[in-house]
């Protein structure tokens, strides 16, 4: 005997999915989705082969030999190396990171500020990042890279372009990200200053204790996008002259005239920024699922 | 000696008046409850009184001493007025324990070590102790708001100031909230309480104002108010309320 309610009840076919997308919904669905991604990839990939010019642009830009040369550098030919061009860029980013870290929330204080002392401050701060947040890098880095030498003032005039590429890049990038960590202050929502204050804490400890803290987990994300903008703007410097990866690349080609080297500087700056990328996810993820969990 | 004091106190948003020569008196141990609708001027009155805004006309006095004289530092007032806010206002960066602490470390310049053994009594008070290390979004709303308030009490205050503390919480935790209220009043704690839950007011308060527009309309012992309101207005607002 069956079940009665089978006999009595609607068909539960009626509640079932379309056959065909019955397919693509299981382990099935995952086979589906890797095939297509895969044909996307070959049908992009097989234009550089199938293109007229396809052949050059091989040989040109992703000629093995020739990356594998700039990579390494031939001093006996004058080439220098991509890849220990990369440890320069690698310095002047930390460098600036480290300083844009500093100045860029010392901006961004004083702009929120509401004390009538910091008041000239305040305004100052204004100025500062609508100036440089308007002058592209490029002309920054040329103002200061070119600018400061022809001052003829001892130690200032007479720095390395890498470390005026530093500085540039620093002054920069102080003025965006000022204006990210303004926007974390901001998104603190009011009760947390209203609590503090009212504990007796003065306005400089509930913005250390309270605020900035706070501020600061918001805008991990776009602050690190701000970096990774940093670490490519670097490439920038090679316009002063300083041997970095840009630089290099471009004294290979124009040596060797083949753009391989280009692509060479391209990979290493993704080796670069690619774990940064990474490294900010793990960090938003970790603080996420401590709190979640209630570690202490 | 009275613990606070509002004498003739006007605060105006712009051309907006919120409170209206409001006077009030409270003694040491004692409790008084603000009620009113919502917009009558209670939370402004409480902002007021431990300096979170600025009064237009009037004076605030904390053990008889003038708030208003410019040398008094609003700081070192805050530490002797305690307020805790309707939407508990917990850091959610820091632990259940940090959040107690902060005050006292930060505001008083205290001890780790001596301001932690004292906190984890308060927490212990409240039976929290055991989520000392708990971030605040792991605890329920009740349990965050008496967290506030034992981060309050932690600064050891003259006097408590309450705003609608239980108006967010979920009515199965109002509850809790309410019997700590209750304990601490039967303890001596000095209190201003704004809020909407008429049967408490009547419980804990000596003194009952009601509110309305930014006027105290009334004022008298819970059962004066509650069992025999003088004013139209008072008893209009009762009604709606019952």
């Amino acid at each position: 005997m069956t079940d009665s309610s089978e006999g009595t009840g609607p068909d539960p076919a009626r509640l079932y999915l379309p056959r065909r997308k019955v397919a693509f919904a299981g382990r099935r669905g995952t086979a589906v989705s890797a095939v297509s991604s895969v044909a996307v990839i070959a049908l992009l990939v097989s234009v550089f082969f199938w293109a007229p010019g396809g052949a050059n642009v091989r040989a040109t830009f992703f000629s093995f030999h020739d990356m594998w040369v700039a990579f390494r550098g031939d001093p006996s030919k004058g080439l220098l190396s991509v890849g220990s061009g990369l440890i320069t860029n690698i310095w002047m980013f930390l460098l600036s990171e480290v300083l844009v870290l500093a100045i860029g929330l010392l901006i961004a204080v004083a702009r929120v500020s509401r004390s009538p002392v910091l008041a000239p401050f305040r305004v100052l701060a204004t100025l500062y990042t609508d100036v440089f947040r308007g002058i592209p890098i490029l002309l920054v880095v040329y103002i200061i890279g070119f600018g400061l030498p022809a001052l003829s003032l001892g130690a200032i005039s007479s720095q390395s372009p890498a470390v005026y590429g530093v500085t540039a890049l620093t002054i920069s990038y102080s003025a965006y990200v000022a204006e990210v960590y303004r926007a974390g202050i901001n998104s603190v929502p009011h009760g947390q200053i209203l609590a503090a204050r009212s504990l007796g804490l003065t306005y400089a400890a509930t913005m250390r204790r309270v605020v900035l803290p706070q501020a600061v987990r918001t805008v991990i994300p776009p602050l690190l996008n701000d970096f990774i903008s940093m670490q490519k703007d670097t490439a920038l410097v090679s316009t002063l002259g300083a041997i970095e990866a840009t630089r290099a690349a471009q004294i290979y080609s124009s040596t060797v005239f083949n753009f391989s080297s280009y692509v060479v500087a391209a990979l290493l700056f993704l080796v670069l920024t690619v774990p940064l990328t990474r490294y900010t996810d793990h960090l938003i993820a970790r603080d996420r699922s401590r709190r979640l969990a209630g570690a202490s | 000696m009275s613990v606070l004091e509002l004498r003739h106190v006007e605060k105006r948003f712009g051309e907006h008046p919120v409170l209206r020569d409001v006077s009030l008196t409270l003694e040491a141990h004692r409790v008084a409850c603000l009620i009113g609708a919502s917009g009558s001027g209670k939370s402004t009155l409480l902002r007021c009184a431990n300096l979170l805004e600025p009064i237009d006309a009037g004076d605030v006095l904390l053990h008889g001493q003038s708030l208003s004289d410019p040398r008094v530092d609003p700081n070192l007032v805050r530490r002797e007025i305690a307020m805790v806010f309707q939407s508990f206002n917990l850091f959610p960066h820091l632990s259940v324990l940090d959040n107690v602490l902060l005050g006292p470390r930060y505001a008083l310049g205290r001890d780790r070590a001596e301001a932690e053994s004292e906190a984890r009594t308060l927490l212990a008070r409240i039976g929290l102790e055991s989520r000392a290390g708990d971030y605040p979004d792991r605890l329920s709303g009740g349990q965050q708001q008496r967290v506030a308030i034992v981060r309050s009490l932690a600064m050891r205050p003259s006097v408590l100031l309450l705003d609608e503390v239980t108006s967010a919480l979920d009515p199965t935790l109002v509850g809790e909230v309410l019997d700590l209220l209750r304990d601490l009043a039967t303890a001596g704690t000095t209190m201003l309480i704004a809020t909407h839950e008429m049967a408490f007011a009547r419980d804990v308060a000596s003194e009952v104002l009601f509110l309305e527009e930014g006027v105290i309309v009334e004022r008298g012992t819970p059962a004066q108010i509650f069992d025999d309101p003088q004013e139209p207005a008072t008893r209009a607002f009762l009604r709606r309320t019952e």
